[in-house]
């Protein structure tokens, strides 16, 4: 039987296993979205921006490990997901957005509402289509799945012009290749072998671990192998949660604004394994400068990661959970070390480092601090919350200041930087896990981004919270402002900062504002009992400060404390 | 250092706009460029000529093959190998130096394709230094335009350095 292309969409989707997608309609799509109508199986989301559509899809997809879909229009439709693609993009989240076109015959023709958005999305994708033939479709969607979720995953963009959706074909679900794709995910073992070897050498030895590890569900793996060799472990902000942060071995995060123990321990390293990341500027520092002492060992299923910026010594290419296990064999089967003595004195003075400076900050009984807020989130949580952040300030205290535990519990926006991702993603993350709870760590300006998104989350009943640290300040930018720019605060100042109470209210949410110390813990307790979306508007220390900061194109140990009030005299010229 | 890549392609619309945009995003140098259908029309094969240190043409190949619709990626730089580029040359001599014109373009194997009252358009088939020197050579007889088709590169075969 002949289908239209709308259908064919949809039972693409359906033998995909998708049940919820992101989306907005507009005119060239209104086939797609006529043919959702009377669907039982799978469920589009109305958000209220289609950038807001593709965040969702990407918390949705960050939380469950399954491919996030969003559905838009052509046009403005269309280049308002360009965001949202970009931060999955850059994060290697799996995604596959679907955009309305105008017909084919119209393509080039500057007809209304047309974009060229795999022209636009083409830098930004891993790959993206452009469907011209019915016949093609469902064995488009079907590569495209493939390829956002295999090797490093990304986001795919499928271009659908009207006439396409309309024209009708026999349904058809095709086995695929691409012979120009095929991921390497064994490592290769002579490098595995020498790798563990070099560990077995190694006397300063540190784990690195990045968002690899959590996509490529290689948690355990990591575990076993820093628990049996007694490595250490530091996570970059999108490895936060692939080992536990409350684990006896664990550093926490390193870079710019990382502890000060695992910045000392990775420069003083003589080994580093560095585990699905890709060495940042964020993580680096001056990138001369980095790790100067250490081998190393670089784990990533995509070459193009290796080598890049730093130097290294033993590459492996490969899945990390997959080359971890043929690690960890090698590891007790041939080298068989004991290494408990070879690594007390190292651990002993990362102990030191910890001891000399812990992750703390300066409570205050008059005005909440940030800190605190989030310290309190976590215990009140019992660390089992499935966290979004915006970004800035309130994106590097969460990662300081919550404990992340397990994989998939931390989404945030690490390569691009989105403000405006963290509402959105735990929508999205709140449809991947109704029973969990789910909360938006944000600041006042960040919440702004997407705050229409309220209508989203009340409209299907979604007990989202939403912890916003206000300032009134664009809080990074006023930091580096106050370091770096002699106090001339250029636009960052919030003047007008709705009454985010009010806004909730209006949208039919919960809204609590908390302006003591002392009202934290019951605002929050509040909120957590209730079932529906929550602001909650902590009126924070405007003053406070993201500390340890290394300033940009500083080495990673040379670091800015909070009691440090004079400003040391090189970091005014290290902006960047 | 200078290096001639050659790349088998997916033969499909799009897929020179996503190599070029992989040099222009990361800031390489495309210094020429060719592309043709192979054999098998579903493959277009291209000859990229670009210059960095090794690490960046590293970088360049590894980028190259991440792309999903390049089927193979070589350094024509690290085998031995052919390579040719024609160029189409319009040269307006002054009417003493017709003959040396027709002359560097024998010598050169050139071959004169048209010719006007006061030009000659020749043809020439080379490497690099070949097609430099009879440039040279042409120039004070008056060069009136000058086109070139860019780099195209084969293996030498069994023979590896």
């Amino acid at each position: 039987m002949k289908m239209s292309g709308a259908e064919i969409l949809i039972e693409s989707l359906k033998k995909e296993g998708v049940k919820h997608i992101f989306g907005y309609p507009g005119g060239v799509v209104l086939n797609i979205f006529d043919s959702l109508y009377d669907n039982k199986e799978v469920q589009l989301i109305l958000t209220r921006h289609e950038q807001g559509a593709v965040h969702a899809a990407d918390g949705y997809a960050r939380a469950s490990g399954k491919v996030g879909v969003a559905l838009v229009t052509s046009g403005p439709g269309a280049t308002n997901t360009v965001t949202g693609i970009a931060t999955a993009s850059m994060d290697s989240i799996p995604l596959i957005v679907f955009s309305g076109q105008v017909s084919t015959m119209l393509i080039g023709n500057d007809a209304f509402q047309e974009a060229d958005i795999v022209g636009i999305s083409r830098p930004c994708t891993k790959y993206n289509y452009l469907i011209k033939d019915v016949k093609d479709l469902s064995r488009i969607v079907k590569e495209a799945f493939y390829l956002a979720r295999s090797g490093r995953p990304g986001p795919v963009l499928i271009d659908l012009p009207k006439d396409v959706t309309v024209s009708k074909a026999e349904f058809t679900w095709p086995e695929i290749d691409i012979r120009s794709y095929k991921p390497t995910y064994e490592g290769n073992k002579w490098m595995i072998t020498q790798a563990a070897h070099l560990i077995a050498k190694s006397k300063k030895p540190v784990i690195i671990a990045g968002g690899g590890v959590i996509l490529s569900g290689g948690s355990k793996e990591l575990r076993e192998l820093a628990e049996y060799t007694e490595i250490p472990v530091t996570m970059t902000l999108m490895g936060l949660g692939s080992f536990p942060g409350t684990h006896t071995l664990s550093l926490g995060m390193l870079g710019m604004h990382g502890t000060y123990y695992a910045n000392k321990a990775v420069q003083g390293a003589d080994l580093l394994i560095a585990i699905g990341m890709r060495f940042d500027d964020r993580v680096t520092g001056k990138i001369d400068a980095f790790a100067p002492h250490a081998k190393i060992i670089h784990i990533d299923i995509d070459p193009t990661s290796i080598r890049k910026n730093v130097r290294v010594d033993i590459p492996i290419v490969g899945d990390v959970k997959r080359v971890l296990t043929v690690l960890n064999k090698v590891l007790k089967e041939e080298v068989k070390e004991q290494w408990g003595e070879v690594r007390k004195a190292w651990l002993r003075q990362i102990n030191d480092w910890r001891q000399e400076r812990p992750m703390t900050y300066t409570h205050s009984d008059e005005v909440i601090k940030p800190q605190f807020v989030i310290e309190k989130i976590y215990e009140l949580s019992k660390g089992d919350a499935i966290i979004t952040t915006e970004v800035g300030q309130n994106q590097m205290w969460t990662a300081q200041f919550y404990k992340f535990d397990k994989p998939r519990t931390l989404l945030t926006s690490g390569g691009l930087g989105t403000m405006g991702y963290g509402f959105p993603a735990a929508i999205g993350a709140q449809f991947a896990h109704p029973n969990k709870l789910v909360i938006d760590i944000a600041g006042d300006g960040s919440i702004q981004m997407n705050i229409q998104e309220l209508a989203t989350a009340v409209i299907n009943k979604l007990p989202v919270k939403v912890a916003i640290l206000n300032n009134h300040y664009l809080g990074m930018v006023r930091q580096w402002q106050e370091l770096f720019f002699n106090e001339r605060y250029s636009y960052s100042h919030l003047d007008v900062v709705p009454d985010f109470v009010k806004v909730a209210e209006a949208y039919g949410a919960v809204g609590f504002k908390a302006t003591k110390p002392s009202e934290v813990e019951p605002v929050l307790k509040e909120a957590f009992k209730i079932k529906k979306t929550v602001f909650m508007d902590f009126i924070i220390d405007w003053k406070e400060k993201v500390y340890p900061m290394v300033p940009a194109g500083a080495a990673i140990d040379q670091m800015m404390f909070e009691e440090q009030k004079e400003k040391p005299e090189k970091k005014l010229k290290a902006v960047k | 250092m200078r290096h001639t890549i050659s790349l088998l392609v997916e033969n499909k619309f799009g897929v020179l706009s996503r190599i070029a945009g992989l040099f222009s995003g990361r800031g390489y140098n495309i210094e020429s460029l060719s592309v043709g259908e192979t054999i098998d029309p579903q493959i277009s094969v291209m000859t990229i000529v670009t210059s960095g240190d090794d690490q960046i043409i590293e970088q360049i190949t590894k980028q190259l093959n991440k792309l999903i619709d390049v089927i193979k990626v070589v350094d024509m730089t690290e085998l031995d190998h052919v390579e040719r580029e024609m160029v189409l040359i319009k040269v307006a001599p002054r009417q003493e130096d017709k003959a040396e014109v027709l002359r560097l373009a024998e010598i050169f194997r050139g071959r004169v394709v048209d010719s006007g009252q006061k030009t000659y358009t020749i043809e020439v088939t080379g490497d690099e230094k070949k097609i430099e020197a009879i440039v040279e050579l042409l120039k004070p007889m008056g060069i009136k335009e000058f086109v070139r088709t860019g780099k195209i590169a084969i293996a030498r075969e069994g023979i590896k350095k």
